[in-house]
């Protein structure tokens, strides 16, 4: 009951308060409320101001530019890379033309080598030619005198059977005379 | 709030789409001095509160790589920055935590009012007249320390025939000191006009079949709001640099 009555108290005072204060016209022209608007207005601004000026702008500011450093660097880092990225490939191909020039004259120098071991070689190899080419003869000239003497061997022996067999005597010397003057004829 | 169930209790419509605009002692009392802490002081505080927390505390961990709330902190230096350079010009850009400081100030206040139940400090025209007499004052100093007399020329258009000059004097003259009250009162009724549109609706859906309806316009007005919120800030603050730039360079 006395909360009700407090309740109903309570309504009629916040009507009566509400009545009081809806405002007749704008209260945006009640000129009381004024000097308290500009002057709570002016500690803010000043506040912002000094907040914005000492703290947020020079912080902010200074993150932006840093940023910026960060990506000019990278930026020239990575352009920094490229170029040692294409000298490294310049040298590359340098060394590679450098290894083919080696190679080749590697290649010419074992081809002269070869082509003067194999000259000796040949050099050698026909003087050997010639020298059993030589005693070759020689023999065969051996084997020939050997052979005449054979022949003549054989035609004395030969002839003077023949004569005892026509029944004559045969001088041995005569013969041989005989056949050796045929021979040679 | 106390109001429109005051009145729906009585059956009939009220409204009472300006009670959000009603400036309240915040500890009690009925006498509002230059000093006493109100609701328009609370929510003040809390866009400062706000711009700490953005700018402040979202740009604490200076990171390169940067986190959500540093992004948005980057987002609306680079934003107000660059539109400094570009209308100021380089010499311009010393002026630019002053105008960071209107810029971040209304543009928190602004959204801070769109809050359910919470006040709109740049809907009042005390408020906005400080901030457009501010700009005013500034560049109007700024420019006679600056160019001495030399800033009339801002009245003197030396590009039209010498007849019509004194003609065009008298109309830059009335263009000039009419700033800022268009300045001002462009921000303040935005804002007034559609928190009070808001409220209106409001007040409709106590009829249960008109309900829906309000409840809708309702969603579609705070859309706009939210778009009005960012780009009256936006304005003003353009308009600031716009203003500055004739302080700095007065000459057409």
């Amino acid at each position: 009951m006395a909360t009700e009555t407090h309740d109903a108290g309570h309504t009629a005072a916040d009507a009566a308060h509400a009545a009081a204060d809806s405002a007749p016209g704008m209260p945006q022209l009640d000129f009381a409320t004024y000097p308290n608007q500009i002057f709570w207005l002016l500690v803010t601004l000043v506040v912002i101001y000094l907040i914005l000026s000492r703290v947020a702008l020079p912080r902010i500011g200074g993150i932006l530019a840093e940023r910026t450093g960060t990506i000019t660097n990278d930026l020239a880092a990575a352009e920094d890379l490229k170029a040692k990225a294409v000298d490294a490939e310049a040298a590359y191909n340098q060394a590679l033309a450098d290894a083919r020039v080696e190679a080749q004259r590697i290649a010419a120098e074992a081809r002269a080598e070869i082509q003067a071991g194999l000259d000796d070689a040949i050099v050698k190899a026909d003087a050997e030619i010639a020298a059993k080419a030589a005693e070759s003869e020689k023999a065969i000239a051996e084997i020939r005198a050997n052979a005449l003497e054979s022949i003549k061997a054989v035609a004395d022996d030969t002839a003077v059977e023949i004569v005892t067999a026509m029944g004559g005597t045969a001088d041995a010397a005569a013969v041989s005379d005989a056949v050796a003057n045929r021979v040679k004829g | 709030m106390a109001s429109e169930a005051h009145g729906a209790e009585e059956g009939g419509l009220v409204f009472h789409p300006m009670d959000q605009f009603i400036i309240k002692p915040l500890f009690g009392g009925d006498t509002i001095a230059w000093y006493t802490p109100t609701n328009a002081s609370l929510w003040m505080a809390l866009a400062v509160l706000a711009i700490i927390g953005l700018l402040v505390l979202g740009s604490s961990k200076r990171a390169i790589v940067p986190t959500r709330m540093q992004s948005i902190a980057e987002l609306a230096y680079g934003f107000i920055y660059k539109m400094v350079e570009d209308i100021c010009g380089k010499d311009g850009v010393k002026y630019f935590p002053y105008v960071m400081t209107l810029f971040m100030f209304i543009v928190c206040a602004n959204f801070l009012g769109l809050l359910p139940l919470s006040f709109t400090t740049t809907s009042h025209f005390a408020v906005t007249t400080v901030l457009a007499l501010a700009v005013f004052l500034t560049v109007t100093i700024l420019g006679f320390v600056l160019n001495g007399t030399k800033f009339l020329g801002l009245f003197w258009v030396s590009s039209a025939p010498l007849a019509l000059r004194p003609v065009l004097a008298i109309i830059e003259l009335i263009s000039y000191f009419v700033r800022p009250v268009s300045h001002s009162i462009r921000l303040a009724g935005n804002v007034m006009a559609g928190h009070a549109v808001i409220k209106v609706f409001a007040g409709f859906a106590a009829i249960t079949v008109i309900s829906p309806v309000s409840v809708l316009a309702i969603t579609a007005m705070y859309g706009l709001e939210v778009l009005v919120a960012f780009i009256q800030a936006y304005v003003f603050t353009i308009l600031t640099c716009v203003y500055l730039k004739d302080a700095l360079h007065p000459s057409h």
